[in-house]
């Protein structure tokens, strides 16, 4: 708060930043449990997240019971927590951390600082562009990720081109060429690094029966081509290091995602260094009291419904916090994954009761895809626990559930992930 | 635009000077003459500082490295006090961070003397040797193995792009004529003295710029205009344009140099431009804080034979991130934001390529290399002097040049969406549109109304910093493609 300006300063029970579908999902169920005042702070003109952009059906299986299009999800979750008395706060960008722990807010309404007693980083996650792929070649206009070509067709309603290269393999590849076709764009290739497709076997057999694109495995995208629009890009085969050229005028870099960790990184919390994200436990909770994080900025990234999910678990861990019923943990024991493992979200442990993680498991990832593999917990020299899963793959997620990290002592040092037996998929 | 519908006497020519190129060195040349009485054309095949001038190391140089003795070192030295000065008074962001020039065994270690020498006969006396310790106190991320660092206090970050806009908005704004889009074909001389200069539009991408230019209707494919005096800083192109006046003497190869630019949270590890021993060819690949709060680290030096080729490659991607690893392995661990390529004009001769003919009424700013950002209002006001040697009337005009403040891009100064009085008074300057770099939706509608908006997306990044920022439009460019498509021209 400011002295010089005591009007500009406000106060709330709990702050939520970002009004997607964990920080609306959150904030309802805070209503819900609690009289707390919520207010949920988000930069875009309305509420609702990436769903809002994202016109396939699907949103709502988990958390809602319902398949929705990603507008219509969005819309119902901004109604629930509206309806639940969360005032949110469309428009409003948080910019940084004040002295005295306010966050600093940019809107319309004037330069401002909200001072909370929880804060929640609901931010979210974005693709990686391509420049952060640092793939080489000119910077020709029609290089986007999937995110802009969602907005440029469905809320700007333009044409992407014609002829469009798809980066990725992921679920949010195969949306890309469901929102190329909307946006009468053919895709003539689907290119990923790694040996196969990281999505439904449906998906994958949709794309090819009803938009013909060739799913080209094992292969990179190496340089970009054209001036000022893209002419074409070089595709490089990894295992023979034979290179090609394909003309298109559209170039769609899907996936790769990473949290949209700023405001973390200016609230003083270390990152994650394989999620990018924050690091909290099973609570949602960072290593700064009071500051939790929620959803895809924790795992990046899962489906809307997940991250929903997770928005209704840190509820109940800020409404103990408000209540003073749970202490914040003064120590943690971080998850580190080793090789071929890549990620696993939640990656802290600590003692007592709601430290367990959403939905009672562990998201686990790894680099390539392996097959009936053995993971094992081990901290300090000691075998935790074991899970068999029948996949761990990347751009999917597998679960371990809470119970391997049952024996661990958050006091105790690192608790490493590993794999000690696999069949690798080639 | 106000240039535009000044009434301007009848004389046998259209102009009494056509300045070609309206990058750094064009536009800074453009406002220096814009003081005096005459009829003036700055005339670009695209944007205002689009060329050679948008892609390089954005520092403002004190010429300690120059070569001793040539137009080069004695323009970069006085165009360091110029730009400095006209900074402060315009509102260019400009940092002085220092720069530290490591050296990472003896051999280096060992040149110090010789760069010490080199940077008194260029008239630098404030060099000073910084062993070790305390370099790695000053630069903790720095590396293991610097052996220690020569500092050079009066080595500045600046802001690559507003200069050229800044100088080439105060000449427009006294009455010279930015012709933009309009690519300059031939040159001939009249019967009676001066220039015959023909133009073509060079491609649909410049056409954008012509049209917003001229306000409305489309630019003609082909044109020509006749001018008294031509003035040649072409950049990339000084050399073809040299040919067309029928002179030869430089050949310009462009010496391509990528850069790569790290997010805005490495901007922490890094206190003060950090710069190797340089080589005969290159300055070499440095790292240095950007004022917009980033981290650059470049850039390459190949020369190549095509001056359109922006392009960058993995090969030249490869060697930065082997140099940076070395330099700072911490920074390598942060995300990309963006990646450049740049041309500089390099000419086989070590020293930029300066003339005036006052009987050709011919003259000539080419070669300008890397060093021309820092040099341009120095080369601007020797080629007053030397035109008003060579017979150009020089008679100043009653008022000075019209005074102007820039935009503010950088960090170490207010920026709109964290100035509560701005947006108090203008809600749309509290209305952020590009959520990464905090460009407000009143920033856009300001690039749109002011004396030279942009015409393409690029122009807008340039002006504003939209879309420049770690997602590279993932969240906003939709809608900053909107608002450029639709501007808010009209108040």
């Amino acid at each position: 708060m400011t002295a010089e300006h005591p009007e500009q300063a406000e106060t709330a029970d709990v702050a939520i930043v970002g009004a997607g579908p964990a920080g609306l999902t959150a904030a309802a169920c805070l209503r819900r449990l609690t009289g707390a005042r919520v207010v949920v702070i988000d930069r875009e003109a309305e509420p609702g997240g990436i769903p809002r952009h994202a016109h396939h059906q699907g949103f709502g299986l988990r958390d809602l019971r319902a398949s929705l299009t990603g507008p219509e999800y969005a819309k119902r979750l901004a109604d629930r927590a509206d309806r639940a008395g969360a005032v949110i706060r469309s428009r409003a960008q948080a910019t940084g951390w004040s002295p005295d722990g306010a966050l600093e807010l940019t809107s319309p309404a004037g330069r401002t600082e909200l001072l909370a007693r929880a804060v929640v980083l609901a931010t979210g996650c974005r693709e990686r562009p391509r420049s952060a792929r640092l793939v080489a070649g000119s910077r020709p206009d029609g290089v986007m990720t999937t995110g802009t070509l969602q907005q440029l067709v469905y809320l700007a309603k333009r044409s992407p081109g014609r002829r469009a290269v798809v980066v990725g393999a992921e679920h949010v590849s195969f949306s890309a060429l469901a929102t190329l076709e909307h946006g009468g764009a053919r895709a003539v290739a689907m290119v990923t690094e790694l040996p196969r497709h990281q999505s439904f076997a449906l998906f994958r057999l949709g794309a090819s029966l009803r938009y013909r694109t060739p799913l080209l495995t094992g292969t990179a995208i190496t340089a970009i081509h054209g001036r000022p629009r893209v002419q074409a890009v070089e595709l490089t085969e990894l295992a023979t290091g034979a290179t090609r050229t394909l003309e298109c005028d559209t170039v769609v870099f899907t996936a790769g995602w990473v949290p949209d960790h700023e405001l973390a990184v200016l609230g003083g919390l270390t990152l994650d260094p394989a999620t990018r994200g924050p690091r909290v436990d099973g609570g949602l909770r960072t290593a700064r009291s009071g500051l939790f994080a929620a959803g895809n900025v924790v795992h990046p990234a899962e489906t809307a419904d997940v991250a929903a999910l997770a928005g209704r678990h840190v509820a109940a861990t800020v409404q103990a916090a408000l209540e003073d019923r749970a202490p914040w943990p003064a120590a943690a024991a971080p998850l580190i994954c080793e090789a071929p493992l890549h990620w696993v979200a939640p990656s802290a442990v600590s003692p007592g009761p709601l430290a367990g993680p959403p939905r009672g498991r562990y998201l686990l990832r790894a680099h390539r895809e392996l097959i009936d593999a053995g993971v094992e917990m081990v901290q300090d020299g000691r075998a935790l626990g074991r899970h068999r899963a029948v996949r761990v793959t990347a751009g999917r997620s597998t679960a371990l559930p809470a119970a391997v990290t049952a024996r661990a002592d958050p006091d105790g040092g690192a608790i490493s992930v590993r794999v000690v037996s696999a069949r690798c998929r080639r | 635009m106000a240039g535009r519908e000044r009434a301007m006497p009848a004389r046998e020519t259209d102009y009494d000077v056509a300045v070609i190129g309206a990058g750094d060195v064009g536009a800074a040349v453009a406002r220096e003459l814009a003081r005096f009485e005459l009829r003036i054309a700055l005339i670009d095949r695209g944007d205002v500082g689009a060329g050679t001038s948008k892609a390089n190391t954005a520092l403002l140089h004190t010429g300690f490295d120059s070569k001793p003795g040539t137009h080069e070192a004695r323009l970069v030295a006085r165009g360091h006090a110029l730009l400095q000065a006209y900074a402060a008074e315009v509102g260019i962001p400009i940092e002085r961070t220092g720069a530290l020039l490591v050296a990472w065994d003896e051999t280096q270690l060992a040149r110090f003397d010789a760069i010490e020498d080199n940077a008194r006969a260029c008239g630098h006396h404030g060099l000073r040797r910084v062993d070790a310790e305390e370099l790695h106190r000053r630069e903790p991320r720095l590396g293991p193995g610097a052996r220690g660092a020569l500092e050079v206090a009066d080595e500045y970050i600046i802001c690559p792009f507003t200069p050229p806009l800044a100088y080439a908005t105060q000449a427009v704004l006294a009455g010279a004529h930015l012709r933009r889009g309009e690519a300059v074909t031939g040159l001939q001389p009249l019967p009676g003295g001066g220039w015959r200069v023909s133009t073509a539009r060079a491609n649909a991408a410049r056409a954008n710029a012509a049209r917003a230019n001229a306000g409305a209707g489309a630019a003609p494919d082909a044109g020509e205009l006749t001018a008294t005096w031509v003035i040649n800083a072409a950049g990339l192109r000084s050399d073809e344009v040299h040919r067309m006046a029928g002179r030869d003497g430089f050949t310009v190869t462009p010496r391509r140099g990528e850069l790569i630019v790290f997010d805005k949270l490495s901007r922490p590890l890094v206190n003060h431009i950090i710069l190797p021993v340089p080589t005969a060819k290159t300055k070499g690949v440095l790292i240095a804080p950007t004022v917009f709060g980033n981290v650059m680290l470049g850039p390459t030096a190949d020369d190549i034979d095509d001056k359109t080729s922006t392009s960058s490659t993995a090969d030249g991607l490869a060697r930065l991130r082997a140099a940076g690893r070395r330099l700072m392995p911490a920074l390598l661990e942060h995300d990309v934001t963006a990646v450049y390529a740049g041309l500089r004009a390099a000419t086989e001769h070590a020293d930029y390529s300066l003339e005036v003919d006052g009987d050709a009424r011919y003259a000539c700013a080419g070669g300008v290399r890397s060093t021309g950002l820092t040099a341009s209002m120095a080369i601007a006001e020797w080629m007053r002097d030397q035109l008003g040697d060579a017979g150009l009337e020089l008679t100043e005009r009653p008022v000075g040049l019209p005074a102007i403040t820039m935009p503010n891009l950088g960090e170490a100064f207010p920026r709109p969406y964290g100035d509560a009085e701005r947006i108090a008074a203008d809600p749309a300057y509290g209305e952020i549109v590009c959520f990464c770099e905090r460009v407000t939706r009143g920033e856009i509608r300001d690039a749109a109304r002011s004396p030279i908006a942009p015409s393409d997306l690029d122009g807008l990044r340039r002006r504003t910093r939209a879309l420049m920022g770690r997602c590279q439009g993932f969240f906003c460019g939709a809608h900053v493609a909107e608002l450029m498509a639709a501007p808010e021209r009209t108040p």
